[in-house]
């Protein structure tokens, strides 16, 4: 593989996704590549953190990664950036994996089920990722205690709302307004658009 | 569930939080709701940014694998828009003719499950995107034709409606619940005249409900017939028909 030649940019450049992903979807498997470059590394990090198994997560991974190729002619630049669609993707494979390989099995305890924060276990020398990281973490500070606890659940463990409201000892209701609420937050915190 | 209750399950629907059910349910309100739609894409966007936290170095094989892993992996026909959306745009005053393609919906949706468009492959890549707007004006077209006539079968598990327009010789199928065809296999729409049967296109393996303009005039044909094929389609049927439908006159 030929290292990617920035001439007259930064190397830090970002491609742009959403062209790329134009080109993928006529079939250009270079361009996928340089897809797989730019994303490889959050779809594979979103898996880990949900599934927390190196091996399962590197599957889930490849099956996502070969999905954006397969499903690319249908991204619709309307419904959201390019990076969304393909990390929305990621976390609901991961999301369907631990649900499928828990659901025999039986769920953590409660407790462990709290203990569970954002791992970010994996050192990261990516200034980038770094600085990801703690605006995430920071901006995760400002919700409620439940709030934060309700988001994490979900959104890290793959729990339904449902599964929240059981693990909390809280009313459905109040767990589906924790979940909005404290992504309301989040969202300002962050300062995201869409 | 009441659409009160529905508003409040964005937050829930974007961290992939609700079951099976109720993410239908709140699907199809999504689809008709402004205020949640530009919710939920703020909220993606939110969780896209946990995601990008939790960025991790990737090891070289699984490159190697998934770039391996696509040259074997055919790509979807583009463009699956829901129904919904275009209940929406005709809301919205594209010009189509509002209560004849309500009626025409209404009928496709009494079958339940989420109709979307389908659109054959374009030949032309260049032209992707412009095929796949005349194709959905076209498949828009033929439910709202005010002289739409409509039959519908039991197909392989679930519920099929043929939409014909005389005036526009154009046919749409409308599968509801289909079981998913045999791995490899897709379904294969036909016209049948006489004794021969015309190919009229492919229908999405992937999509158990979906809306198909058939490809071709109706050009007098007197029924719809429905066939598993090898994925990729034939030139003739390979198999005896999962059904058969009559064009309505
Ligand atoms: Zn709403």
């Amino acid at each position: 593989m030929k290292e990617p030649v920035h001439i007259g940019k930064s190397p830090s450049a970002k491609p742009d996704l959403q062209q790329l992903l134009h080109e993928v979807a006529l079939g250009d498997q270079e361009a996928f590549a340089a897809v797989y470059d730019a994303v490889a590394g959050s779809v594979l990090g979103i898996a880990r953190a949900v599934l927390r198994d190196h091996a399962q997560s590197e599957e889930v991974a490849q099956d996502v990664l070969v999905e954006v190729w397969r499903t690319a002619p249908r991204y619709r630049p309307d419904r959201g950036t390019a990076i969304n669609w393909i990390l929305t993707l990621a976390h609901r494979r991961a999301v369907d994996r631990v649900r499928s390989v828990e659901a025999a099995a039986a769920r953590d305890t409660k407790a462990a089920l709290l203990e569970h924060q954002p791992a970010y276990d994996e050192v990261t020398e990516q200034v980038e990722t770094r600085l990801e990281q703690e605006q995430v973490r920071r901006c995760l500070r400002t919700l409620t205690e439940l709030q934060r606890q309700s988001v994490t659940l979900a959104y890290y463990r793959g729990l339904t709302y449902r599964e929240v409201a059981e693990a909390l000892a809280l009313p459905l209701g109040t767990v589906k307004t924790r979940l909005r609420d404290g992504l309301i937050r989040l969202r300002d915190c962050l300062g995201v658009t869409a | 569930m009441t659409t009160t209750d529905l508003h409040g399950l964005t937050g829930a629907y974007a961290l992939h939080a609700l079951h099976g059910d109720e993410r239908a349910a709140f699907e199809r309100h999504l689809a008709a709701c402004d205020t949640c739609e530009q919710e939920v894409a703020e909220f993606t966007a939110t969780t896209g940014r946990l995601a990008l936290a939790s960025t991790v170095r990737t090891r070289p094989v699984l490159r190697e694998q998934v770039l391996r892993g696509i040259t074997t992996v055919r790509q979807v026909p583009p463009g699956a828009v829901p129904l919904e959306r275009v209940r929406r745009g005709v809301r919205r005053g594209r010009g189509l003719a509002r209560w004849a393609l309500a009626a025409s919906v209404a009928a496709a949706a009494a079958f339940g499950g989420t109709a979307v468009w389908q659109y054959e492959r374009a030949q032309d890549a260049q032209n992707q995107a412009a095929q796949a707007q005349r194709h959905a004006e076209d498949l828009a077209g033929v439910l709202a034709s005010p002289d739409a006539k409509s039959r519908s079968a039991r197909v392989a598990g679930g519920a099929g409606t043929l939409v014909v327009s005389a005036s526009r010789d154009q046919a749409v199928f409308v599968a509801s619940r289909m079981a998913a065809p045999p791995r490899g296999k897709v379904y294969q729409l036909w016209f049948a005249d006489g004794g021969r049967m015309r190919s009229a296109g492919l229908m999405d393996p992937g999509r158990s409900s979906q809306a198909v303009l058939m490809q071709g005039a109706v050009d007098g044909a007197s029924g719809v017939g429905v066939t598993v094929e090898p994925a990729g389609g034939s030139k003739q049927p390979t198999s005896p028909p999962v059904a058969l439908l009559g064009v309505p006159a």
